[in-house]
């Protein structure tokens, strides 16, 4: 598609399946996600980059989508946090989470979990210091980050990142 | 002691599924067919009359649903403790930021436009901005004198102690306002129906908060009028009174649009305009004895509530009671004081007034202290509350609590001693103004769990439990899910007094139609009241299993399913209610402010480790211990996530978040320029508890929620002070602070300080 003023059509993959949306250009890829294709588990915090609960992987990269423009996103690859878990088993960090207390309310979960299993996909075995430096892009306001930060040590050693 | 299988143990959390998925479904993630958005046009002045509203080019404002003041079937108030505040402001604007129209659009991307297009002509009215600009009454903006409530605690004869003491302390202490920063804004979705009424769905902490402040608003009855939480992503205290205001806009735009209509605030709305915490002033004036005992003393604390009164009044109880702190006055006046100014309303925000006059008690035993020449330590030993010894409202104490011991313990879990000394000797040695200087402080603190005095009398609590057609349960409340945890320590409550697994208890979705009025979900009083009102439903269920028969005194999972199932399928709707009894025992006296101020104190120390560096006059913690007394401990991942959580906002209250203010108004209203602590800000934060348990709690417990935010700024100013050997009495204490005191005092000097 031209990066005119006008919708238009996008292709690309979301969590492993061919999508087309229509779409202008400069709409922000959160709200495709969001509204177009029902991908809701994507969260909006702050509209500006800071938060990170709009956290999705793009072509294995970690992007804020409330910054990333949809022409952007043409032939690229997305996975959000829907796209973690296996049917009925959840991901080894979405069972971390759960069983060490990571999720409080729950609206940072999606994107820390989508930027925990970035960061584990570049270092399987982190140092706590390389998960909290890991993770200063995603703001909870409920945890104070502890048990978050041991959720994601915890995946670690189960061989997440492996 | 410990013969319960399921409480004191880590549950999964009930909701925990959908939300490590993504599934859980938030205001903003729910659409309804034919749903239009809406907005809000809001106040640009602090203070003045409307004159004129201007709907501007380039907008086909026939198609633009607009709502004012004229709209409103009933009250144009939002209902909570006055009706001062309006919904729309109606002529007349009291602060910044105050809603003055509503617009409705199915394009959600042309209401930005249009509410810029509004133009608002005010005829500006003077204004006040401070504490001290109130008091002046130089300007009356709000009743006769600028004041929304007033407190008064006398214990004992204070005036006359004066002459008695060896040394006499003040102290002038000043907490700034922080924004409770939830990440999902706030959010509302409305329906009207002439037949049924009013329906919302919405991020919000007390379901019949709202259920009251539509029935004003809209002038129905209560069954005209249903409201729905939806899962709600943090709250804090900032969703306890505004989605009152905001379900009340969504609903008259629905009204008049005759469509369901979705109000979501981005993020700087919600900053700018919803509630804040209050800032405060605090003045401290103690008779001291020469071996540094607490005489008796006067307590001056005043919160500044904003432009209308909304929960001033109770965040003032709360301040004005922990005022004296975890310590014995043989005698004490402290004067509470709500004022006005033209600010968007402060509000309530976890800690309700006791993190502000817990600030002052705390960095005050500090300069008490050193005036009297004793450590820190020993001047708190000094001055501890023990048991039968009384509160500031002469509540005696019933807790077998030990604050020395407590103290004692925190300050070997933190390594105390071994620091302080070797931190004193590297200070003193450290070369000229520049490079790192270390210090380590503690605060002492208790927190009260439920309302304050008669407070749950009148909140009256209603929690039911059903039994079910499947043979399993469900709890009815109105209480909450926020992220606290109040959905799983429920059931885990329901689940161990009737014997099954924690599988088999299920918690219903707040809705007004399904469920009583458990009261509101604040003050830390879920697990320790609705706690126990569970408890006692639950028993209901199986009491009247047994007596019809249906089970026997000890019985089997399979053998309650199929008792329940039976007794639904035999006589229909099968419930247990149990409704909330004040204690025998419980005296308070709202006129003297005397009495049983809460049900239960939860205990803490909190030890504080700073670098400060004196090249970008940052400030690091390097180690943080939060030890606590909190009753029975019901689910060890949960509570101590609510310490960590607490601490760590207590941290961004003391060192980040600075809200700027101009003429009323924020103006940092954003992630960006408002900041809050990032995991890689943080310590390790170090929980402990202590367990000595509750007799007016579930299974032992009290309040836990609100606690964690009272300890951390004083901990850490007193570090601070300790590290740099300037006190630090505002806060938040941010780099530039930290350099200007640095600057005014001309020095940094630590020799000879606070052994």
């Amino acid at each position: 598609m031209s990066a005119g003023q006008g919708p238009g059509e996008i292709q690309f993959t979301v969590n492993g399946e061919a999508r087309s949306v229509r779409a202008y250009p400069m709409e922000r890829l959160l709200d495709v996600l969001r509204h177009q294709l029902g991908l809701t588990g994507t969260k909006e915090g702050c509209g500006e980059g800071e938060c990170g609960s709009c956290s999705v992987l793009m072509d294995g990269k970690l992007v804020n989508s409330c910054l990333v423009p949809v022409l952007q996103v043409e032939g690229a690859n997305v996975v959000t946090i829907e796209g973690l878990a296996q049917g009925a088993e959840l991901h080894a960090l979405q069972q971390a989470f759960l069983e060490w207390g990571g999720a409080q309310c729950g609206i940072c979960t999606p994107g820390m979990i989508v930027a925990a299993s970035h960061l584990l996909s570049r270092k399987a075995a982190p140092t706590l210091e390389d998960i909290r430096e890991g993770l200063a892009g995603n703001l909870c306001r409920c945890t104070g980050y502890i048990q978050i930060i041991e959720a994601v040590a915890e995946a670690a050693r189960r061989g997440v990142g492996r | 002691m410990k013969t319960e299988r399921i409480v004191g143990t880590a549950v999964p959390r009930k909701e925990g599924r959908d939300k490590v998925t993504g599934q859980a479904q938030y205001v903003d993630d729910i659409g309804l067919p034919g749903m239009l958005y809406g907005a809000t046009v809001r106040s640009r002045v602090p203070r003045g009359k409307i004159v004129k509203i201007t709907f501007g080019a380039g907008i086909a404002w026939d198609e633009v649903v607009v709502v004012t003041a004229k709209d409103i079937p009933g009250k144009n108030c939002v209902a909570l403790i006055g009706e001062d505040q309006p919904c729309l402001a109606d002529g007349v604007v009291n602060h910044p930021e105050e809603p003055i129209l509503l617009l409705a659009h199915e394009d959600r991307h042309l209401l930005p436009k249009a509410v810029k297009a509004v133009e608002v002509d005010y005829d500006p009215l003077p204004a006040v901005f401070t504490i001290e600009q109130s008091e002046r009454m130089a300007t009356v903006i709000w009743g006769e004198d600028n004041t929304f409530k007033k407190y008064l605690i006398e214990k004992g004869e204070v005036d006359g102690v004066w002459e008695k003491a060896d040394y006499i302390v003040e102290g002038e202490y000043f907490t700034g306002a922080q924004e409770q920063l939830y990440i999902e804004n706030n959010g509302m979705i409305a329906v009207y129906d002439p037949e049924h009424g009013v329906t919302v769905w919405g991020s919000l902490q007390c379901p019949y908060y709202v259920h009251k402040a539509l029935m004003r608003l809209f002038g129905l009855g209560e069954n005209k009028v249903r409201v729905v939480q939806t899962e709600t992503g943090g709250a804090f205290g900032g969703k306890e009174e505004y989605p009152s205001m905001i379900a009340g806009h969504a609903a008259l735009l629905a009204k008049k649009a005759g469509r369901p209509v979705k109000i979501i605030y981005d993020r700087m709305e919600d900053m700018v305009a919803t509630t804040k915490r209050h800032p405060s002033r605090t003045r401290h004036r103690t008779a001291v004895s020469g071996d540094g005992k607490i005489l008796g003393g006067e307590i001056e604390f005043v919160v500044d509530g904003g432009a209308y009164m909304t929960l001033s009044p109770v965040v003032l109880s709360r301040g004005t009671i922990h005022a004296g702190g975890p310590y014995h006055w043989p005698s004490l006046r402290v004067r509470g004081k709500a004022v006005a100014t033209n600010a968007p309303p402060h509000g309530a925000f976890r800690g309700f007034g006791a993190p502000q006059s817990l600030f002052a008690m705390e960095r005050h035993m500090d300069r008490i202290a050193q005036v009297v020449g004793l450590t820190p330590v020993e001047i708190r030993k000094r001055n501890f509350l023990k048991p039968g010894l009384t509160t500031a409202t002469e509540q005696v104490v019933g807790d077998e609590i030990d604050l020395s011991g407590l103290l004692d313990r925190g300050l070997a879990l933190a390594d105390y001693a071994a620091k302080k000394e070797r931190f004193a000797r590297e200070n003193a040695t450290a070369s000229g103004q520049t490079g790192k200087r270390k210090g380590i402080g503690m605060a002492t603190f208790l927190h009260g769990a439920g309302f304050t005095g008669s407070g749950e009398r009148y909140l009256n609590s209603l929690v039911g439990v059903e039994g079910l057609v499947d043979g399993r349960v469900r709890v009815l409340v109105s209480s909450t899910e926020f992220g606290q945890g109040t959905n799983t320590v429920l059931c885990q409550i329901a689940a161990e007094a009737l014997g099954l697994p924690y599988e088999d208890v299920e918690i219903a979705q707040p809705d007004t139609e399904e469920v009583p009025n458990s009261g509101p979900t604040v003050a830390s009083r879920t697990v320790m009241v609705v706690g126990k009102l569970v408890q006692s439903a639950a028993r209901g269920i199986r009491q009247t299993l047994v007596a019809e028969g249906r089970l026997g005194e000890s019985y089997s999972r399979e053998e309650f399913r199929e008792a329940c199932q039976k007794r639904v399928a035999e006589k229909g709707e099968f419930f247990s209610w149990a409704r909330f009894e004040t204690p025998s025992g419980i005296y308070w006296d709202d006129e003297k402010y005397r009495g049983e101020a809460y049900a239960a104190y939860a205990w803490a120390v909190y030890i504080a480790e700073v670098r400060v560096d004196l090249t970008t006059y940052g400030v690091t913690l390097e180690d943080f211990v939060a030890l606590q007394e909190v009753g029975r401990v019901l689910h060890p991942v949960l509570a101590r996530g609510q310490i960590a959580g607490g601490v760590a906002q207590g941290i961004g209250y003391a060192l980040y978040e600075k809200v700027i203010w101009q003429d009323g108004r924020m103006q940092n209203g954003q992630m960006t320029n408002y900041i809050m602590p990032t995991s890689a800000d943080l310590p390790e934060i170090r929980v402990y508890f202590e367990e000595l348990g509750n007799a007016h709690g579930a299974y032992g417990a009290k309040g836990i929620g609100e606690l964690p935010m009272d300890g951390p700024a004083p901990a850490i100013a007193n570090a601070i002070e300790d590290a740099l050997g300037i006190p630090i009495n505002a806060i938040p204490v941010l780099p530039e602070d930290i350099f200007a005191a640095v600057t005014a005092a001309g020095d940094v000097h630590v020799e000879g300080r606070g052994r």
